[in-house]
């Protein structure tokens, strides 16, 4: 089963041009990251697809139903969560507070989120000692950890998560990667935008190049590493189509 | 002593009416940094709402039943959350990728809209008009200060207002929901929160208190008119201001020291000093504290 399908996606700014033409699929289960050089149109595409942005053309598939007109907050209901870029975790909340407005969208009764609390604290414990504090308070790491702990929060079918390295140490790096796998290995699909190739391609089974706004190249992880027209999207040579 | 006990106790009195109305404009801002200055006016249309209101269920009986006060003023409180819900619907949610200053001059025109549209109304119209209902000058001694019963149900039940708003936003699922659209309404939304829901509760909400103290404005003060909004509103936003705007608790406690400032001045200088006072109260509070008492910058990490 394709948990998200999308079709010649496209979007602009106004009368710049964010993606063009974007083609791309994403199987149940899988980790799929989509690389590309800063600016090439990879968070665009993220937010498209969880709504935020409006698309100008193309179709967006969620396991198969348009998602085209529905609202971003229907989306999260329905099973897919963004994890943006820069946490975005609610400062002058708690992280308890964080955590149940991670399921906020499941329209889950009192207990059923309780519940649902308990399992994602278990996968996160260093959140469980600091229930009670004020998120803003938290290291850039430690924030990562919680948005992806929030993003648990619903249950979603498909995480899609937005420069998760940003900004870290190369230990807080490895801790929040070590995260990404344990969501993938419970069954959630995972859609990657990462600018680190390398850290990218070691945990998703494809991977998306996008330059320009446009996909130049893609594959499994295995041949891309190798792959010389992967450096070359990044030094930002020209791609044609006829590679 | 016997003096001060005295404009404490009015002071009080006062600032619940101002901590009512402040909330409204606190919430609204706290949620889209809009200063809602047509709030004192959907307080103003509550007024002469429950007026008419009033006027017509009073018909035919020669003494108040306070059950029906309590039963029109709930009706109220739900037409004028109603009419906030309304005005955000019309006049902000179109506006809300512009310019807050262009939404701060839409409030105006919004509040410019309202008075007079009670100004023009058959039955309405630029006179004071006499409440229907009044409270008795009956109540108690605290030392030689007499305070009526009337005043002292005021001030509960907006206490209780106030402790429901408070608790409504601190502890409630949707309380949560507000301070986070209130910080990041983008990320509020990949929470599957619809922020515009949200927004319109807020509103309900600020414009259900408003309707609240217009009524016990109407029955205490015994008389209203098209232009009631207005002063109360600036004084309101005073003291959401002298609070922390942005911040409930700060709303009610602004309010009360707002009151009680208010009443002081007047006691010192006579009544026709109070909306001085009121203003270099908060003259006085930008220069010192311009977060107010309970406002703080927000620090963003990223």
């Amino acid at each position: 089963m394709k948990a998200l399908e999308l079709e010649e996606i496209s979007v602009y700014y106004g009368p710049v041009r964010g993606v063009e033409n974007v083609t791309l699929d994403v199987e149940e289960g899988e980790i799929v990251a989509l690389l590309g050089a800063n600016g090439a149109g990879k968070s665009t595409l993220l937010k498209a697809i969880s709504g935020i942005i409006h698309q100008k053309q193309g179709i967006i598939k969620f396991f198969g139903e348009d998602f085209h007109r529905m609202s971003p907050h229907r989306r999260v209901v329905g099973g897919l969560v963004h994890v943006p870029e820069g946490r975005r975790i609610f400062t002058a909340l708690t992280i308890g507070e964080n955590l149940e407005l991670g399921a906020y969208g499941t329209k889950t009764g009192r207990v059923e989120r309780s519940e649902r609390l308990s399992e994602v604290l278990a996968m996160f414990p260093f959140l469980k000692e600091h229930f009670k504090r004020l998120a803003g308070t938290l290291s850039g790491g430690e924030q990562q950890v919680l948005a992806i702990a929030r993003a648990m929060m619903s249950n979603p079918k498909v995480l899609m998560i937005d420069e998760p390295s940003l900004g870290l140490d190369p230990q807080k790096i490895d801790i929040v990667y070590d995260l990404l796998q344990e969501v993938a290995a419970i069954g959630t699909t995972v859609l990657l935008v990462e600018q680190n190739v390398k850290l990218a391609l070691e945990i998703a089974a494809r991977a998306y190049v996008l330059q320009q706004g446009s996909v130049v190249l893609s594959g499994v992880s295995s041949s891309l590493i190798n792959d010389p027209r992967l450096s070359d999207a990044y030094l930002g040579k020209a791609a044609d189509g006829d590679h | 002593m016997s003096l001060l006990l005295n404009e404490l106790g009015n002071g009080i009195f006062l600032g619940a009416f101002f901590g009512l109305i402040a909330l409204g404009y606190s919430m609204v801002y706290g949620i889209l940094r809009l200063i809602n200055f047509a709030h004192g006016d959907f307080f103003m249309v509550a007024a002469f709402v429950s007026y008419t209101v009033l006027g017509a269920v009073m018909v035919g009986h020669s003494h108040t039943h306070w059950f029906t006060v309590v039963w029109v003023g709930l009706l109220v409180m739900v037409l004028t959350g109603g009419l906030a819900t309304l005005a955000n619907q019309l006049v902000y949610r179109p506006m809300r990728r512009a310019a807050i200053l262009s939404m701060m001059i839409a409030a105006i025109g919004l509040s410019q809209v309202l008075e007079n549209g009670v100004l023009v109304t058959p039955g309405w119209g630029a006179t004071y008009l006499v409440y229907p209902v009044t409270t008795p000058p009956s109540g108690f001694y605290v030392g030689s200060n007499h305070f009526t019963w009337g005043q002292l149900i005021i001030v509960v039940i907006s206490g209780l207002l106030g402790l429901g708003v408070y608790l409504l936003v601190g502890r409630t699922l949707l309380g949560k929901a507000m301070r986070a659209v209130s910080e990041d309404q983008t990320a509020a939304v990949l929470m599957g929160i619809n922020v515009d829901l949200v927004i319109a509760i807020v509103f309900f909400i600020g414009g259900a208190l408003a309707g609240a103290a217009a009524v016990m404005t109407g029955v205490y003060y015994g008389q209203i008119n098209y232009l009631m909004g207005f002063t109360v509103g600036l004084e309101a936003f005073t003291a959401a201001v002298l609070g922390g705007i942005g911040n409930i608790g700060g709303a009610v406690i602004g309010g009360l020291i707002l009151g009680i400032v208010q009443s002081i001045g007047t006691g010192l200088f006579g009544a026709e000093w109070a909306i001085v006072v009121a203003f270099a109260a908060l003259v006085l509070m930008l220069w010192f504290r311009p977060t107010g008492i309970l406002g703080e910058r927000v620090a963003r990490r990223m």
